[in-house]
C-alpha cells in the first residue's frame, strides 16, 4: 500500500477527480492532440501565447488518473512561462518521472507529487503525455504526439 | 424425458477438475509478485506453461535437436519424427479431415495473413466485398485492409448490439453476391461473446461464400470440429492453449489449399529448383517455407497432449463455473459496468469502473499481484463502436480459483479506496 500511495498520491487523485484548467481555450493560438493508443488515453493541449508568454493554457481529453492529474498539474505550473522556461521545466520534470536524476526533483513543487512514476515504469509514458502534447503545441501548432 | 435424465446423469458423474492438483503442474503459478502470490488473469493474452510443455521442448533440444525433412541422419529423422506427430495432434485436436491439411506458422495472425494473401487477394477484384466484423481482433481486420487496398475490394462490417451479440441479422443482409470471403472470430477476445459460427458459415456457404475463422481465443475454451463447423480455414495459436509462443496453426480444406499459390518462398516448400523455374512441394509443406519452428510444434503437440488429458470439456465447464462466478461477484460492486454480457461467453470478463480508468486498476491490482489487460485488447474499431476507450478484462485458464477471483475482487475494492 505504502508504494501504491507513493504513486497515487492525494494531491494525484484530486487532480484526477477535479483537474484544473479542464477546458478548451476558445482563443488559443496553439494547440496540440497527444495519443496514447496503448491506453487509449487521448488529449489535447490548449496554449494562448502571448509576448512569448504563455498566457493561458488548458486541456481536454480522457485518460487514466496518472495522465490527467499530470496535465492538470502542468497546466497549473507552466501559466506565465516563456516557451524556454517551459522547455527547461519539461527536461526537469521529464528527468524526475523517468528517474535519470534522482536530485531533480528538488523545486518541482507540486509536480513533485508525480515523482513515484518512476518505481512505475510502465506507466512513465502515462505521466509524459500532456508534457510531450504541450512541447508539440509549442514548437509545431496543430500537430499530433503520441508516446508509443 | 430419458434423455434429460440420461443429461443430468452424466452432469453428476463428470469428473470435475482437480484445481489444486493442476497449478502444480505449472511452474510459473509458485512465484510471487511484488511478494504477494500471482493471480494471473490474462489467460486471453497467452497462458501459462505447463512442466509438460516446458520439460518436453528442453528435451527436445537437449536430445534431438536437428533440422527436419533434410537429414538423413538419426536426429533428423527424430525431429522430423517429433514435427509430423505435432501435425497429426493438431489434426485431431481440430478434427481435421487430413494431417496435410495443418499447415503451421507462427500464430493465428501469421494464419490470417496467409489466407488473405494466397486465397482472399487472387479472388477480389474491384466490386468485390470481403466481410468481416466489429469485433474482430486487429489480426483479423488489418490484413483485409492491405488486401482490399491492394485489390480495390471493399471491407464490409457486421456491427454489435450494445450487449456485444453479432448483430446476425445485419449479417444476412451484408453477405450480397458481391461478397467473395467472410472472415469472422469465434469467440471475442475483448469481450468473450462466443459467435454463432456454425451458423454463420451455413448463411456464407448458401451463398457459396467460403469463411475464414479465427480461433485464437476459443481453442482453449471451446471444443472446436472443423468438419462439423465447415469452416474453409480456422486459425489459432499455440501460446493461447499452453503451448509456447511462436507457433500457430491455420487449418485449411485441402481443395483449398492445393490451389492457392505458395505464401513464402524458400527452402522446404519447393521439390525441384532451376533458376529457370521451381515446383513447389506438396501441401502443407508448399507454405512452410524455411526451417520451422520445430520446439515450437513438438511444445504444441505436448500443450494439446496435456489439455486432451485433462478434457477440454471438463475445463471448460471449470471457466464457465469461474466466469459465472467472477459476473456475479465483479458486477456486484459499485460503479463497475459489466462490458460484453452476450448470452454465449467463454472466460473472458471485461468491466470498466465509474471514476477509476482501467489503466489504474491495472497498476493497483497489479500491486495485488493480480495480471489483468486494460487497454483496447487490440480491438479498437470494437472499442470505439462501444464508445469506450479502454476496459479492464480479466480472462480465465484452467488453473484459476474462485479465491483468485476473490483476489480480484478485492483488489477492485482497494482501487477504489485508493482512487476514489
Amino acid at each position: 500500500m505504502s508504494d501504491l500511495r507513493s504513486l497515487y498520491q492525494e494531491i494525484i487523485v484530486d487532480h484526477n477527480k477535479h483537474p484544473r484548467n479542464f477546458h478548451r481555450l476558445p482563443d488559443a493560438n496553439r494547440a496540440a492532440e497527444g495519443d496514447n493508443p496503448l491506453c487509449g488515453d487521448r488529449l489535447t493541449v490548449y496554449v494562448k501565447m502571448a509576448d512569448g508568454v504563455i498566457r493561458e493554457i488548458g486541456f481536454v481529453g480522457t485518460g487514466c488518473a496518472i495522465s490527467k492529474a499530470s496535465a492538470s498539474l502542468m497546466t497549473e505550473s507552466m501559466a506565465g512561462k516563456t516557451e524556454q522556461e517551459a522547455d527547461a521545466l519539461f527536461e526537469r520534470f521529464h528527468a524526475m518521472v523517468v528517474g535519470s536524476d534522482r536530485q531533480i526533483r528538488s523545486g518541482l513543487g507540486k509536480l513533485e507529487a508525480l515523482a513515484g512514476v518512476r518505481e512505475f515504469p510502465v506507466r512513465v509514458k502515462c505521466a509524459t503525455l500532456a508534457w510531450h502534447t504541450l512541447r508539440t503545441a509549442l514548437k509545431t501548432p496543430g500537430g499530433t504526439v503520441s508516446t508509443e | 424425458m430419458k434423455r434429460g435424465n440420461e443429461i443430468l446423469a452424466l452432469e453428476a458423474i463428470r469428473p470435475s477438475l482437480d484445481v489444486e492438483r493442476l497449478r502444480e503442474d505449472f511452474p510459473i503459478l509458485r512465484r510471487k509478485v511484488g511478494g504477494k502470490s500471482l493471480v494471473y488473469l490474462d489467460n486471453a493474452a497467452t497462458t501459462q506453461k505447463p512442466r509438460a510443455v516446458i520439460e518436453t521442448i528442453r528435451r527436445y533440444y537437449a536430445t534431438s535437436n536437428a533440422n527436419v525433412h533434410r537429414g538423413v541422419h538419426t536426429l533428423s529423422d527424430r525431429a522430423t519424427r517429433g514435427y509430423e506427430e505435432a501435425r497429426v495432434r493438431v489434426a485431431r485436436f481440430l478434427n481435421a479431415r487430413e494431417d496435410r491439411e495443418i499447415v503451421f506458422v507462427r500464430g493465428a495472425t501469421e494464419a490470417i495473413n496467409l489466407v488473405a494473401q494466397s486465397f482472399g487477394r487472387p479472388r477480389l477484384r474491384r466490386g468485390d466485398e470481403m466481410l468481416i466484423t466489429v469485433m474482430e481482433h486487429h489480426s483479423n481486420i488489418v490484413p483485409w485492409q492491405m488486401v482490399c487496398a491492394a485489390t480495390g475490394a471493399a471491407l464490409k462490417v457486421v456491427p454489435v448490439h450494445g450487449d456485444g451479440e453479432l448483430d446476425i441479422v445485419a449479417y444476412g443482409e451484408r453477405l450480397s453476391h458481391r461478397t467473395r470471403l467472410v472472415a469472422v472470430t469465434h469467440v471475442s477476445n475483448a469481450l468473450g461473446t462466443v459467435n454463432p459460427i456454425r451458423e454463420m458459415i451455413g448463411m456464407a456457404h448458401g451463398r457459396n461464400i467460403p469463411v475464414l475463422v479465427d480461433g485464437a481465443q476459443a481453442a482453449p475454451h471451446v471444443k472446436v470440429d472443423v468438419r462439423e463447423l465447415g469452416c474453409d480455414f480456422y486459425a489459432f495459436s499455440g501460446h493461447k492453449v499452453y503451448g509456447p509462443t511462436g507457433i500457430g496453426v491455420l487449418y485449411g480444406k485441402r481443395e483449398h489449399l492445393e490451389a492457392m499459390p505458395p505464401y513464402q518462398g524458400g527452402g522446404d516448400m519447393i521439390l525441384r529448383v532451376t533458376i529457370e523455374r521451381t515446383t513447389y512441394n506438396e501441401i502443407p509443406y508448399k507454405f512452410e517455407a524455411g526451417t520451422p519452428n520445430i520446439a515450437g510444434a513438438i511444445g504444441l503437440c505436448a500443450a494439446l497432449g496435456y489439455l486432451d488429458g485433462i478434457g477440454r470439456e471438463a475445463v471448460a465447464a471449470h471457466e464457465r463455473e469461474l466466469l459465472d462466478y467472477a459476473t456475479e461477484t465483479v458486477g456486484k460492486i459499485p460503479g463497475v459496468r459489466l462490458v460484453g454480457t452476450a448470452r454465449e461467453k467463454a472466460g473472458i470478463l471485461s468491466f470498466v469502473m465509474e471514476g477509476v480508468h482501467p489503466h489504474d486498476l491495472g497498476t493497483v491490482l497489479d500491486h495485488e499481484g493480480v495480471a489483468i489487460r486494460t487497454g483496447h485488447h487490440c480491438a479498437m474499431p470494437l472499442m470505439d463502436a462501444l464508445g469506450l476507450p479502454a476496459t479492464a478484462r480479466a480472462s480465465f485458464g484452467m488453473y484459476n480459483t474462485r479465491a483468485e477471483v476473490d483476489a480480484l475482487v478485492e483488489g477492485i475494492w482497494k482501487a477504489r479506496e485508493v482512487l476514489l
